[in-house]
């Protein structure tokens, strides 16, 4: 049974399992970064951001071929790979080293954006209520 | 060593040097790519080479140097 974490356990369990990986950023719908395990806060965002500009330029290319949408993607270089997965609006990127066992890697990377849980939602707040220094008296 | 020889090995030389650059070459090509995975399990495979393969694998390169 699939034990739901956060996204910084989710992650956290991702690089233990996964010896491919070597940078992974969890990012949300807007964009926003979750968990990463790139240092730097700015460059977490901004490798985000150019991940949302792969995943969007080949979900254009995806539909020109006739997929019906982009749910995952393997990017292949000489300097090593990139792969997203997203999933009920969130998403997850890793880069690998050259020549990465890719069935394993979308393993991992699916069963990572699975564990994350939804943010529990915060109780409403109450609204507070101030008694009148008459109704006090009274 | 006769020139006949020499001119022998030189062209074996050479030939296993043109041998090798062209093999290097052709398994970058192969292993350069983007693949394309929908929901539906259908897939979509771009070679490096395609102006729309080269325009993802720049994007990809970068984000492999901004992430470290």
């Amino acid at each position: 049974m699939l034990r739901r974490v956060d996204a910084a356990q989710a992650l956290a369990d991702l690089t233990e399992i996964s010896s491919q990986v070597v940078q992974v950023a969890i990012a949300d719908a807007d964009g926003q970064v979750l968990a990463s395990t790139i240092d730097d806060p700015g460059r977490a965002e901004r490798f985000v951001a150019g991940v949302r500009e792969l995943l969007d330029d080949a979900e254009r290319l995806g539909q020109s071929r006739g997929l019906p949408g982009v749910a995952q993607l393997e990017a292949a270089t000489l300097e090593g790979s990139i792969f997203v997965v997203r999933r009920e609006g969130r998403l997850v990127a890793a880069t690998t080293r050259p020549d990465p066992t890719v069935g394993l890697v979308f393993y991992d990377l699916k069963h990572c954006l699975r564990s994350i849980e939804d943010a529990p939602a915060k109780p409403a707040a109450r609204p507070r209520t101030r008694r009148k220094a008459a109704d006090a008296s009274s | 060593m006769p020139p006949r020889k020499l001119l022998t090995g030189v062209m074996l030389a050479a030939g296993s040097l043109a041998g090798s650059v062209l093999y290097r070459r052709r398994a970058a090509r192969r292993l350069e790519r983007v693949d394309l995975y929908a929901d539906d399990g259908s897939m979509a495979s771009l070679a490096d080479g395609s102006p729309d393969a080269d325009r993802l694998l720049n994007v990809a390169r970068d984000l492999l140097i901004a992430a470290g």
